[in-house]
């Protein structure tokens, strides 16, 4: 694994974004988003390695992962040595938690609200509302950070993996009901915002290449697909142990009801 | 060993103290499915005391700390994530068993003379219970716990006059903080369980008084004897019989508990909510405040009732109402049966009027107010109103009168003839 050096473009990106004030985040009311789901791939630890590398780089700059260390990384079957040479961008030790330089007042200066951690933030959003996410990023003359998102309105992040996925622009199409704007929305089997606009009508928001990037789209949906994959993990490290545990246990538990069953009906025997 | 025993029942009744309570205590032989939730619950507040115990080990009770403390447990501490799981799946599991095991009391009237204190008494630890839960939900200090406190905490200050100052006397602080997250820590590890624990001694102390009730209502224990053995007619030794018999409930209750646990712990977000992995903030107020489940059915009560007369106490105390008329049911019913079995139609509406309130009201207490949308301007008194609300307050009101009407439908309800034996 070896350190991108792409980072130093998306840092690039930021510095334009650090001139700018990012609204506060809405929930869009009253829309309805239609979300792509995320390639589930629990046990791939080669997908796995290369979301961690994606997050070090591109996530860790402005996020922290405060309630993660480093060392705990060996479960994707890396070594320390691996991990302290590919994975670990800054001096931090093996045993410390994925902390930030960013200090919090200029973090909030630069992109209104400060990134928040991003440990636990797969249990918050669930994988599918983070991979629409990062599929989710459009240029937006408006917008401070020149960005917007069409899962998360006005979001104060700018799209640090642009170059890769290159530059997507919004398509509004307006439709006279909520049915056809629905039917329209399901058509498209992609990422699909429906709105309601005045008069009655509907507005069925969706994205489309502008500049196309340095991957395909298959592939940056594939690097996504491992970021969510990692997220996914570093949420709930314990998730497949606790899988594996779970069938070993009911099977147990199985086991044991069968003879506890079975010691009853003779014990009951005599009770008429 | 008979030495041994001697030697101490000459110096404290272990002996009498296991016969009585449980040894020789002589039960009904017609429990059904309905009567594993009893030892169910009993067996869930150990899980819940031992894997506290453990959990307190490494949590931080401190505002600073809590949250990291917690996800500390589940990362570093090892098997931290299990006995977290066990503590969190355990506290929704405990008020699944106890609905069940009230249930139970309700449809075969368990509540009725003699056993009207193991009634209060379970009542009382129904509340105690509440308070549990209520401390405990604070402390993973997440978005949820925060707002969830606060929300509850200013039910008391909606009280005029004292409201405001009970609030900050709850709190220890004009707001929800680490003053309040301390000594909610004290009543969940020390102070409740404590008073469950004694009351649950209570319970089961004059359970074994009166003996056990049984799906048939029947009065088990005057039966005449049975010549051989001595025993009630339809009576067996807890021992060995309940005693392998709710071992057989434990371990298929492991099951349910365990596929829940290991596989789906947050339980789609009904045991543990998405926002709750959120560190508390108190500047940033969520769109949707819930309550975890088993409050849901007040929750509901409480937003459905109006203000009126300039104050918001009017719901408070419907939601009160709705938990402390419980304690009056061994006076509310005036039947002649004490079982389902041999009620007649009335009763029997109106248990599932009750059901059907409660699980709507649950339901309601989860879901945004607007969830059905508005009743249209034409239609006439709703107009404009939250259809959600108005059917809250419909099932509130039918929530109320299953209690309240109770004397006159079981007065006049035809029953059926209680037989001396009980039915296998």
């Amino acid at each position: 694994m070896t350190t991108s050096k792409t980072s130093r473009a998306a840092m690039a990106l930021f510095a334009a974004a650090a001139l700018a004030l990012a609204a506060p985040a809405m929930a869009s009311g009253g829309a309805d988003l239609r979300m792509e789901r995320a390639p589930a791939s629990r046990l791939d630890d080669a997908s796995l390695q290369r979301g961690a590398r994606t997050f070090v780089n591109y996530c860790l700059n402005c996020h922290s992962a405060k309630y993660m260390r480093y060392n705990r990384l060996t479960d994707l079957g890396l070594t320390e040595d691996q991990i302290r040479d590919n994975l670990i961008l800054g001096d931090a030790k093996i045993g410390d938690v994925m902390t930030v330089a960013m200090r919090p007042a200029d973090a909030k200066a630069w992109f209104g609200v400060q990134p928040p951690d991003l440990t636990v933030i797969s249990r918050v959003r669930g994988a599918d509302w983070l991979y629409s996410y990062f599929l989710g990023f459009y240029r937006d003359e408006g917008a401070p950070t020149g960005w917007n998102n069409l899962v998360f309105p006005n979001v104060g992040m700018p799209h640090v993996l642009w170059a890769y996925s290159g530059q997507n622009k919004l398509v509004t199409t307006e439709f006279e009901n909520h049915e056809k704007a629905v039917g329209a929305a399901i058509a498209t089997k992609a990422l699909a915002l429906v709105e309601p606009a005045p008069g009655g009508k509907y507005l069925l928001r969706t994205l489309a290449v502008d500049q196309p990037g340095s991957m395909a789209p298959v592939q940056y949906r594939a690097m996504v697909a491992d970021l969510v994959n990692y997220l996914e993990y570093m949420g709930e490290p314990s998730r497949n142990k606790r899988i594996t545990l779970g069938i070993a246990v009911l099977m147990f538990l199985g086991v044991l009801f069968f003879f506890a069953y079975w010691l009853k009906r003779e014990y009951w025997k005599d009770v008429h | 060993m008979q030495k041994v025993m001697n030697w101490i029942d000459a110096r404290f009744p272990l002996t009498a103290l296991w016969e009585s309570q449980w040894g020789k205590y002589v039960a009904p032989k017609n429990f059904n499915f309905w009567y594993y939730f009893g030892s169910l619950a009993a067996f869930v507040l150990v899980l819940q005391i031992v894997t506290g115990i453990f959990l307190t080990m490494n949590y931080k009770p401190d505002a600073q700390k809590a949250f990291e403390s917690v996800e500390y447990i589940m990362r570093d501490v090892s098997w931290g994530w299990l006995i977290r799981y066990m503590h969190s799946t355990g506290a929704s599991m405990f008020f699944v068993v106890v609905y069940l095991h009230m249930y139970r009391g309700l449809i075969y009237g368990s509540y009725r003379n003699p056993r009207e204190l193991t009634w209060i008494f379970g009542c009382l630890i129904y509340l105690a219970l509440m308070a549990e839960a209520f401390f405990g939900y604070l402390l993973p200090w997440g978005q949820m716990s925060f707002w969830g406190a606060q929300v509850i905490v200013n039910l008391f200050a909606s009280i005029p006059v004292i409201g405001e100052d009970l609030a900050v006397w709850i709190r220890g602080d004009y707001t929800i903080s680490d003053i309040t997250l301390n000594r909610f820590f004290a009543f969940h590890v020390i102070a409740l369980p404590l008073v469950l624990i004694g009351l649950v001694a209570a319970h089961l102390m004059a359970l074994h008084e009166t003996g056990s009730n049984n799906p048939d209502g029947v009065d088990v224990k005057h039966q005449p004897k049975d010549p051989k053995t001595g025993l009630p007619l339809d009576g067996i030794y807890s021992h060995p019989y309940y005693t392998i018999k709710d071992l057989v409930g434990v371990i298929a209750f492991l099951i349910v508990f365990s596929v829940i646990m290991f596989f789906m712990p947050e339980m789609g977000g009904y045991f543990l909510e998405a926002n709750n992995f959120i560190p508390a903030d108190p500047l940033k107020t969520p769109e949707h405040i819930a309550p975890v489940w088993y409050f849901t059915p007040y929750y509901a009560m409480l937003r459905a009732i109006p203000s009126f007369l300039g104050t918001q106490v009017w719901g408070v105390i419907v939601m009160g109402l709705a938990v402390l008329i419980f304690f009056a049911m061994p006076w509310l019913d005036r039947g002649a049966v004490r079982s389902i079995r041999y009620r007649g139609t009335l009763y029997k509406t109106w248990i599932a009027i009750f059901v059907v309130s409660f699980l709507v009201l649950g339901y309601l207490g989860v879901v945004p107010v607007t969830v059905w949308g508005q009743f249209g301007d034409g239609v006439p008194l709703l107009g404009g109103a939250d259809r959600a609300t108005v059917v809250a307050r419909i099932f509130t009101a039918l929530y109320f009168a299953f209690f309240v009407l109770m004397p006159w439908y079981t007065k006049i309800d035809k029953t059926k003839p209680v037989p001396t034996r009980v039915t296998s």
